[in-house]
């Protein structure tokens, strides 16, 4: 069954992708999404066994990829609870992203591309999750970030959509080198690329040094690191997160895809996957929680000044990721499995939300011009309410019922609190981080759905309205459009009226937002219970009991300091957006160096522009100007071939085409030939 | 007495007019055909020469093969020349450099 779910999606990319325009829309788009919703179905039987604590872990060979010398690389498939938790994930959310896409991408003419890209990139996730050896592995990581690539371009006529995919690959590709390295130096080390056969071996080299980069290091720290480099990569932590927000410029459903709910959390899969490796060195793991919680905390202060609605999501989620992060760093690994698992729910929800509200505002993506929506769109509100509550964690403490993101987000900080040290830290940082996330996040929705409809001023609403115009008033528009819209009022309206999108994109909506509401009720025992953590996990990854028993047991004031600032972020959030519109300006005006510094993201794509893309332009200019055309070419082709014309020049004069010419430069021949014969 | 090098001298003599009559003739390509014959009646008279003074009859023989191989030299070279005045109307050599690189 397991060689079904991840074959079938590649099968679905294939014929969809191969066939692409004789095979027509529809059945592109069934063929995928009909594969997506049946390999959704056996992952969940896959993993409903593992949840009743009854799943059998096994590994299903597929057949010998490399054999050289001690080398063995195999393809099979490795089935565990951390495989069935991501297949779930995967299936679910790639599932419903397939369906949601028929009625976002419907006026798209290039619809069975699309729908092959995502199933390519369903096919290269579920080969990652499953692999049972590190080249396994960093196939599909490759893999992921090639469908990302081709989807975040997938508009290539738009250049912006082009930097992007080329930003999300370059800057995967230095997260890369680090994983590649990893790779190279756990050969070195161990002999060998499988997964079990190392996470075993791993304690036994504790301790011992290797030399790298001219010193000695300690082992498992310079291999954790270089893997752990890998993960920074593809989960957009801080210095390698510069890719995510621009990966924006993809269609909405592959953000929520695999910008959002699986791609970005491959990092963290990985380090989980690893755990057993990371535990073997104190130093590997502070640095990941405090790289997790520096993500965390940037991403979070980012979020609140950004004005797209996409990359608002898209901070939250690089800051969420800096939860799961630290939580593996503090030694929690299933709270950060199943924050990954209940952030995909949420996040895919909000990205999908967001899509439809870009959906109803024609393709309008600034928040500023948004307003009001509540009523035009009630069923995406809803479902995007659903969404916040469970990302800001909404919950009660001390019975313990709340939304997905409550179980999740609490277990990480009562974890990091219970684990001290740098998870003291973390703990602090991720505090504040969610009184931020409650705050943007509530921003967005009261910016978007409440308050004064301020659409008049967009451009795409300005443009959707013309249009209909020209076309003519064929429907209901007609009476409002007539008063206003000729002014370019800045506010109001604009006689422009928002459509609830169609039930294609509905429907996934409306499954997400259970996921959401309830996956953490339903799951929080197996996956971070002291004791239904070990049925649950199985070893599958180095599941610690004593720190989440000592995290359901730390004070009080640690349970309520998550609620605490919840509330808080939606007050100051309810006070600055609704009731004192003016406090953002305000805000503006006094802090303008803060708020500067934030929309610009700290600086972090100047300072690049700055220290590695100038330079990597001065230097590949460099070689261009003079070493390749002032030198190779001048002196190669170049060079020979004006010496060939130059020499051809000469000698096309000896052909001057008369006979007698010829015949004397023959008689001049043969007399030499003759007197060399003779004084030989 | 008429030795061998009275031989070799008209030999040459009719060699350097033969050469000569290739270069310098600028006029008539007719005149670069005769010149050919010069040529190899020169060569012709060195090898009867030598026949004689070496008694062996080879050179002889071998003479009457340069005749003839001369005879039908000079019959292809006229007819390509016929052909050659009719499609261009001149045979003029200075007009004749349709080789030239």
């Amino acid at each position: 069954m397991i060689q079904l779910i991840v074959l079938l999606p590649l099968l679905a990319a294939i014929i969809a992708g191969l066939g692409n325009k004789t095979l027509g829309k529809l059945p592109a788009k069934i063929i995928t999404t009909g594969a997506l919703f049946a390999i959704c179905a056996m992952s969940w039987s896959i993993f409903i066994p593992f949840v009743m604590s009854n799943g059998e872990a096994y590994v299903a060979p597929l057949f010998t990829w490399i054999q050289s010398g001690s080398f063995d690389a195999q393809w099979a498939l490795r089935v565990d609870t951390m495989t069935a938790v991501m297949l779930v994930v995967i299936t679910s959310v790639s599932s419903l992203v397939h369906l949601y896409s028929w009625g976002y991408m419907d006026e798209e003419p290039d619809q069975p591309r699309f729908f092959a890209y995502l199933s390519l990139f369903t096919f290269a996730m579920l080969m990652l999750v499953t692999a049972n050896n590190l080249l396994q592995m960093f196939f599909g990581w490759e893999g992921v970030g090639l469908a990302s690539y081709l989807l975040i371009g997938f508009w290539f006529r738009k250049p912006s959509a082009n930097a992007a995919a080329i930003k999300a690959f370059v800057v995967n590709r230095v997260g890369d080198l680090g994983f590649m390295m990893g790779i190279f130096g756990t050969y070195l080390v161990f002999n060998t690329i499988s997964i079990p056969e190392i996470l075993e071996m791993a304690p036994s080299m504790a301790g011992s040094t290797i030399g790298f980069l001219g010193a000695r290091f300690d082992t498992m720290t310079v291999l954790c690191l270089l893997l752990f480099i890998g993960a920074m990569g593809k989960s957009a932590q801080l210095g390698l997160h510069t890719w995510l927000p621009d990966a924006m410029e993809g269609p909405t459903p592959v953000s929520a895809l695999i910008h959002a709910a699986t791609m970005v959390t491959a990092g963290v899969f990985m380090v989980c996957r690893l755990s057993p490796m990371f535990e073997t060195s104190e130093t590997a793991l502070t640095v990941v929680t405090y790289v997790g919680a520096a993500t965390c905390l940037f991403a979070a202060t980012v979020g609140t000044v950004q004005t797209d609605i996409k990359r608002v999501i898209a901070y939250s989620t690089c800051s969420q990721l800096g939860y799961m992060f630290f939580a593996a760093g503090v030694g929690a690994y299933g709270a950060a499995m199943f924050h990954l698992f209940t952030h995909a729910f949420f996040k895919a929800l909000l990205f999908l939300g967001a899509g439809s509200v870009i959906h109803a505002m024609h393709h309008e993506q600034d928040m500023r011009y948004y307003g009001g929506l509540r009523k035009s769109i009630p069923i995406t509100f809803w479902t995007m309410t659903l969404g916040t509550l469970a990302i800001t964690g909404v919950g009660l403490p001390i019975i313990g019922i709340g939304f997905a993101g409550f179980y999740s987000k609490d277990g990480i900080l009562e974890a990091a609190y219970a684990a001290g040290g740098a998870g003291t830290g973390a703990f602090l940082v991720g505090v504040f981080a969610a009184l931020l996330t409650s705050f943007y996040s509530w921003r967005l929705v009261f910016l978007t759905f409440f308050g004064k409809p301020r659409w008049a001023a967009s451009e795409h609403i300005q443009h959707a309205l013309h249009d209909a115009h020209g076309h003519g008033h064929d429907d209901h528009h007609d009476d409002h459009a007539h008063d206003d819209h000729h002014h370019a009022p800045a506010a109001g309206t604009g006689g422009y009226h928002p459509h609830e999108s169609p039930w294609v994109m509905l429907v996934p909506l409306i499954v997400l937002s259970i996921g959401a509401v309830f996956a953490g009720l339903v799951f929080h025992d197996q996956f971070i219970g002291s004791e239904g953590g070990i049925a649950f996990w199985q070893g599958s990854l180095a599941f610690d009991s004593h720190l989440m028993h000592a995290a359901h047991e730390v004070p009080t004031w640690v349970k309520f300091s998550p609620f605490t600032v919840m509330l808080t972020g939606l007050a100051i959030a309810w006070l600055a957006y609704i009731k004192n519109t003016d406090w953002p300006e305000r805000f503006v005006s006094q802090f303008g160096v803060l708020y500067t510094f934030l929309l610009n993201k700290w600086y972090f794509d100047e300072l690049y522009n700055l220290l590695f893309v100038k330079p990597a332009f001065a230097i590949g200019r460099f070689f261009w100007k003079f070493g390749d055309v002032g030198f190779i070419d001048r002196f190669g082709p170049n060079g020979l071939a004006a010496l060939v014309v130059q020499g051809n020049k000469v000698t096309s004069r000896l052909q001057s085409g008369y006979l007698y010419t010829y015949a004397l430069v023959m008689l001049i021949g043969l007399a030499a030939a003759a007197t060399w014969a003779m004084t030989r | 007495m008429i030795g061998l090098q009275h031989y070799m001298v008209v030999s040459a003599i009719l060699f350097v007019m033969g050469v000569l009559g290739i270069f310098i003739n600028r006029k008539n390509i007719i005149i670069i055909l005769m010149a050919i014959e010069l040529i190899l009646l020169s060569v012709n008279i060195n090898l009867v020469a030598f026949s004689v003074f070496l008694g062996d009859m080879v050179g002889q023989v071998f003479s009457m093969f340069v005749l003839t191989v001369a005879a039908g030299e000079a019959a292809i070279g006229l007819a390509i020349l016929v052909i050659y005045f009719r499609g261009r109307g001149t045979i003029a050599v200075d007009d004749v450099n349709r080789m030239k690189g």
